[in-house]
């Protein structure tokens, strides 16, 4: 980390100015890439004709939360918006599907890291495969399955599939094997069984893998879109994410309300960008991991 | 999870491709036989039959194939120069840079496309910051006309509002060269900017790792065997970062194939179906036109253009890949 030892004394002023390069273009990608998110919690503090005439004024003028009290029911003007709703139903399916994603996740990881069974290697290949398949291409597929299965258009149908995800097994497989064997032919000598052995010895030690999981988990369901949109029609099964799609796709014509919609745009990104700056290195990790997921 | 994974993944590939053989509008169920079998004839019609639907198919390809086009390149070279400047040894604040990068890429891409909305409407953020450097910008998500008519109109080459008659008389597979050779339409731009904007931080991550795995001693070496910089990026890094490359064009190849969300959110396709892409266009045949075989035969040929470009890319870069430069120039500095 030594600064100024490396490079030869012939080359420093064309590095001090290569340095000064540098930070410029690091600096204006940086406001490229933060300025949208500022004019958007600006924005949501304006009123709508303020929004409109000047959407680059970093004070709102006059200062408002006629969004905020819409969204959440207290406001006199404006069409309602079931915000609330929305948030409850992000919340539940958020919190099963997470909670499944970290158990079936684990389980399944741990069956094919560990386990010897017939079919193992054949499972292991068909899980890759899955991971591979587009999944836009599967929208079509995924409404005619919970249509036979007549849970179209309900919690279960929102929840069940997402329960388990191939990306999340692989990464928890891929953890398993990194665990040294010993470890667990200990446990099961003293008698405990492969649930047991897996419960009480194999988990705990799996800690920093399954905080990646669970966040993984957490962002990506309470992000989830196209799947919450084939699996359901009714407004009572909205979520954030679909219901927001449909607050501003669909009232394009008739007036802006840009302060509303960016108000509920920004507190659905709240969660996610809380969880992101706490746990930030497990973001990294995975997105590296990541490196075959998707 | 074996059931989940089989019942939800594997199972509904085969039913549809059994429903992008049958006319069926949702109703009935598809498998009892009251719905009509009617063979390729979905495939057909997207394809070989001239007619309203090959021609909205292949308006909807050629719009995804401009958006992979410009997506694809600029997501890779603005992710990659990210990289590099945040892994400069001698810049300060690295953590908050990677923070600042990356942050888009984990939000809703449904609330960053309501943010974009707002940004490039007419009178937006967008058009205000260019009247400050004396550009009036466009109507963006009004726009239709392709890019490369609309620059070639501004130097005088063409009228993109007139097509040039020698390309519009002729066509192929329903859509007229003038069609053809547009370009992205100006509103898909903005799309194409969000996508670059919310992909980049990702992908400069997976190059940030493959750096900090690029040893410094081999760096140093080439400066003191006196390569400059760039030749050392060029001899050393490069080489050293080909198979993350790689992994991040296909990576971005599969992913622009899909774009979904932002089109749902910030155009359903228009302008004049400019904006269009294969995924939406699955969408709306299955969930509004109640078209069920017609979107899941879209879905199939969506597929096979993703695999159909994966095998291409892995085809092309393996013979490419023979030695590499990195271990070549190992294998001169040990001789």
């Amino acid at each position: 980390m030594s600064i100024g030892t490396a490079p030869a004394p012939r080359r420093r002023t064309g590095g001090r100015t290569l340095l000064t390069v540098v930070y410029l273009l690091l600096a204006g990608f940086g406001a490229l890439y933060l300025l949208p998110f500022v004019i958007q919690i600006v924005t949501s503090f304006k009123t709508d004709p303020d929004a409109v005439a000047h959407p680059l004024s970093l004070l709102p003028n006059p200062f408002s939360l006629a969004s905020y009290r819409t969204l959440f029911g207290l406001g006199t003007t404006g069409d309602p918006v079931p915000f609330t709703r929305w948030l409850a139903n992000s919340v539940l399916v958020t919190v099963f599907i997470t909670t499944g994603r970290v158990f079936f996740d684990s389980l399944a990881g741990y069956a094919l890291a560990r386990l010897d069974f017939r079919g193992r290697n054949l499972l292991f290949n068909g899980l890759l495969t899955v991971m591979a398949v587009p999944g836009v291409v599967l929208l079509i597929p995924k409404f005619l399955v919970l249509n036979q299965l007549g849970i179209y258009d309900s919690y279960a149908g929102m929840v069940i599939p997402l329960l388990v995800d191939a990306a999340g097994v692989f990464i928890m497989r891929q953890f398993f094997v990194s665990i040294p064997k010993e470890v667990e032919e200990a446990a099961r000598i003293d008698g405990a069984s492969i649930f047991r052995t897996f419960w009480s010895v194999v988990l705990p030690m799996a800690r920093p893998a399954l905080i990646t999981l669970t966040i993984l988990s957490f962002q990506g369901s309470w992000n989830e879109f196209t799947h919450f949109l084939v699996a359901t029609q009714s407004p009572q099964y909205e979520t954030l994410t679909t219901g927001l799609a449909h607050l501003v796709s669909g009232s394009l014509s008739a007036g802006t309300q840009y302060p509303l919609k960016l108000t509920a745009a920004l507190l659905a990104t709240i969660p996610v960008a809380a969880v992101f700056f706490a746990f930030q290195r497990h973001f990294v990790r995975s997105a590296n991991s990541g490196a075959v997921k998707q | 999870m074996v059931i989940i994974l089989g019942l939800f993944l594997v199972l509904p590939i085969g039913m549809a491709l059994w429903v992008s053989l049958l006319h069926w509008d949702g109703q009935s169920n598809p498998f009892s036989g009251a719905a009509d079998f009617v063979g390729l004839h979905n495939y057909a019609d997207l394809s070989t039959s001239a007619g309203q639907d090959r021609q909205l198919f292949m308006t909807s390809v050629r719009n995804n194939l401009y958006y992979v086009l410009l997506v694809v390149p600029l997501q890779t070279a603005l992710s990659l120069g990210l990289a590099i400047a945040v892994n400069s040894r001698r810049i300060k604040g690295k953590g908050f840079f990677r923070t600042v990068f990356y942050f888009p890429s984990v939000t809703s891409s449904i609330a960053i496309s309501t943010v974009f909305l707002f940004l490039f409407q007419g009178s937006g953020a967008v058009n205000a910051l260019l009247k400050w450097v004396g550009i009036t910008g466009p109507k963006w998500f009004t726009d239709a006309h392709g890019l490369v008519w609309s620059l070639l109109g501004l130097l005088g080459v063409v009228d993109p509002d007139k097509p040039v008659a020698a390309l519009a008389a002729h066509g192929f597979l329903g859509l007229s060269w003038w069609d053809w050779l547009s370009g992205p339409s100006i509103a898909m731009c903005t799309i194409i900017v969000l996508a670059v904007w919310t992909t980049s931080g990702t992908y400069m991550l997976i190059f940030l790792a493959a750096l900090q795995d690029v040893p410094v001693e081999l760096e140093e070496a080439a400066l003191l065997d006196g390569a400059n910089r760039w030749q050392s990026f060029r001899n050393v890094t490069l080489p050293a970062l080909r198979p993350v490359l790689f992994l991040v064009i296909t990576l971005g190849l599969i992913g622009t194939w899909q774009v979904f969300d932002a089109v749902y959110v910030m155009s359903q396709g228009a302008p004049a179906n400019t904006t269009l892409t294969p995924a939406y266009l699955s969408y709306t045949a299955g969930f509004q036109d109640a078209d069920y075989g017609r979107a899941a035969a879209i879905a199939f040929i969506l597929l096979a253009i993703i695999l159909a470009m994966t095998i291409v890319q892995r085809v092309l870069l393996r013979d490419r890949d023979e030695p590499t430069t990195r271990t070549r120039f190992l294998r001169r500095r040990t001789s």
